[in-house]
């Protein structure tokens, strides 16, 4: 246990340095802040487009979209931590078979280079919900009775995500160096089938279960009915009571922390006999 | 002057080793992409989804505006006749066309801008990150060759989304273009690329001089982008917005995906579609400003790569990594 806190705290160290130190502070803070913020704006100026052409204000479903899309930050942001790792270290930096003889867990090693991105993550976050709610008239509730249950249902979120891109580093064992493509692609995915950005019931009717079986659909769900207390928007969830989808939630993490486990072997197993772990596929 | 020397010099020679060298560079890229085809899932299929979210966002809009108007909501006052109410409806029905249309054309030019950043931006310094660089400043081609064939490559591979992008726009989504004059929107679509990869070439070797803040910048040269150039929505909306959305418009006009896009969009969905209020400039203007700078950033590309390529040489840089 001692070795797996000192990996993840010195992995978790190493990540902060090589995500921040080509640059000032000021600078790093203003590069952390701009890319969500730019990403949000992308929306305003889609809802501000159609209500010029379409004559219709819906603050609401504004509303509802701003809030997913200010938590996707953390979605694209540890996924891409976790699931670089390996691609990282073994193109760019060819360190990877260093790091790899060591004797340590790489699965902690994988999750403590992530901890860095998820800090810079949850300050974007916390910035652009400040910024909706100064300058964009965005509609957010949060009492401190309901504190707990957005922290916790926010832990188990992110703990699901690591689970992901753990998941996904275990493919990337294999893979060419394609995790630009698969930094935009994974998120995209959830992008689409988690109601991050309009309700569950927009999609079609047999592609709803797709989304049911992601475990963010869920975390999204909950935290948008802790800060947009009162939303009329049908997500397709509201049979569900919070315990249910915290319920659902934590099910679902623990599902898929198990998946990361096998498949992360798995794909270190293949990588090992096909000699892939310190590969280089620059071209 | 020896034999060699007068080969050398020999402009037939110069061109046709040019020309091998732009293949040259763009065979790996093809032949590399095809050896390792997991990036069609990567790079051609599943980016699609992303492209979808934005059209569910538009589509989702569009139900709340239809029902507002089977509602008896006609804009800010109640429908005043069956007629009127059925205009409305129309009107929102090709209007949801027209912005996911610009989605699914949004999308075809993102494929490109990020080919154009990782792929041609970064390409150079990760060369020097891998120990290819200093083979390329020794080979007798110019650098510039090297640059096209790798913008060559680099837009194979990109066509391949992009296509997959339109024509799931028009299976999946159901976008209707109406294009009335092909020749044009091929121009246009063409210049936009020449001046995209120009733009590509330039920061090649800009990216050389910033090391490793260039990653960073690559990184932070996607959102805002995509913002301030309307990939994802008529650019003219920028310009509806008092004070700074001119100013962010006219900064995202610098990247030529805007006005491309602006002048595609024009050319696909006619001039009228949004009402005609959202167009920046004429198709035709767009064009000639495409022109110019397709021009200015093939210009400083050279120049930019021949002083930061002495530069690095004079400081000692040029096969330094890590920095």
């Amino acid at each position: 246990m001692k070795t797996y806190w000192s990996t993840l705290k010195t992995a978790a160290w190493l990540g902060w340095e090589m995500d921040s130190n080509w640059t000032e502070p000021w600078l790093f803070v203003v590069y952390s802040v701009i890319k969500p913020v730019a990403g949000a704006f992308i929306l305003v100026l889609m809802y501000l487009v159609f209500t010029i052409i379409g004559n219709v204000q819906s603050s609401t479903l504004f509303d509802f979209m701003y809030v997913g899309n200010a938590f996707f930050i953390f979605v694209g942001t540890t996924l891409f931590g976790t699931f670089q790792v390996i691609q990282s270290d073994r193109e760019w930096y060819q360190t990877i078979r260093y790091v790899y003889i060591s004797p340590i867990s790489f699965y902690v090693y994988i999750l403590g280079r992530a901890a860095s991105k998820i800090a810079v993550a949850t300050f974007a976050v916390v910035f652009t919900l400040i910024f909706g709610v100064l300058f964009l008239d965005v509609q957010i509730h949060l009492t401190l009775d309901e504190l707990p249950l957005l922290l916790a249902s926010l832990a188990l979120g992110l703990f699901v995500l690591l689970a992901i891109g753990v998941t996904l580093a275990g493919c990337t064992f294999l893979m060419a160096r394609h995790t630009q493509g698969l930094a935009e692609a994974i998120p995209g995915l959830f992008y689409v089938f988690c109601g991050v950005l309009f309700p569950l019931s927009v999609l079609p009717d047999w592609i709803q279960p797709v989304g049911r079986a992601i475990p963010l659909t869920y975390w999204f769900d909950i935290t948008r009915r802790i800060l947009l207390v009162g939303s009329p928007i049908n997500t397709g969830l509201t049979g569900y009571g919070d315990l249910e989808i915290m319920g659902l939630l934590l099910v679902s993490s623990v599902l898929f922390f198990l998946l990361s486990l096998g498949v992360f072997k798995f794909g270190e197993l293949l990588a090992r006999k096909a000699g892939k772990i310190d590969m280089l596929t620059s071209y | 002057m020896s034999a060699a020397t007068v080969r050398r010099s020999d402009l037939k020679f110069r061109v046709s080793l040019n020309l091998r060298s732009v293949l040259g560079r763009a065979y790996p890229r093809v032949i590399g992409a095809n050896r390792e085809p997991s990036w069609i899932v990567f790079e051609g299929i599943l980016p699609l989804l992303g492209i979808a979210a934005y059209v569910f966002i538009y589509q989702s809009f569009s139900e709340a505006a239809i029902a507002a108007i089977s509602a008896g909501q006609c804009g800010a006052s109640a429908c005043t006749s069956p007629e009127q109410q059925a205009a409305f409806l129309q009107a929102a029905k090709a209007n949801v066309n027209a912005l996911v249309a610009s989605v699914v054309l949004g999308g075809t030019m993102v494929a490109f801008w990020l080919n154009v950043l990782w792929s041609m931006a970064s390409q150079l310094y990760w060369e020097k990150e891998i120990g290819n660089l200093q083979l390329y400043m020794m080979a007798p081609m110019n650098r510039m060759a090297l640059l096209g064939g790798m913008a060559v490559g680099g837009m194979f591979m990109t066509s391949v989304r992009a296509i997959a992008t339109l024509v799931a726009g028009v299976v999946v989504f159901g976008v209707v273009f109406q294009v009335a004059d092909p020749l044009m929107l091929l121009a246009v679509f063409f210049v936009t690329l020449v001046a995209l990869y120009g733009m590509g070439m330039m920061f090649a070797s800009l990216y050389l001089l910033w090391g490793r803040e260039a990653w960073n910048l690559s990184a932070l040269m996607e959102e805002p982008i995509f913002f301030s150039s309307g990939f994802y929505f008529p650019m003219g909306g920028l310009f509806r917005i008092p004070g700074w959305g001119s100013a962010v418009a006219l900064v995202g006009s610098i990247v030529p995906a805007g006005l491309g896009l602006d002048a595609m969009r024009q050319l696909t969905l006619g001039p009228t579609a949004f009402g005609g209020q959202l167009w920046v400039l004429s198709a035709l203007v767009e064009l000639e400003v495409l022109v110019v700078l397709a021009v200015v950033f093939l210009i400083l590309a050279r120049y930019c790569l021949a002083y930061l390529e002495t530069l690095a040489k004079r400081e000692g840089k040029l096969t330094s990594r890590h920095q």
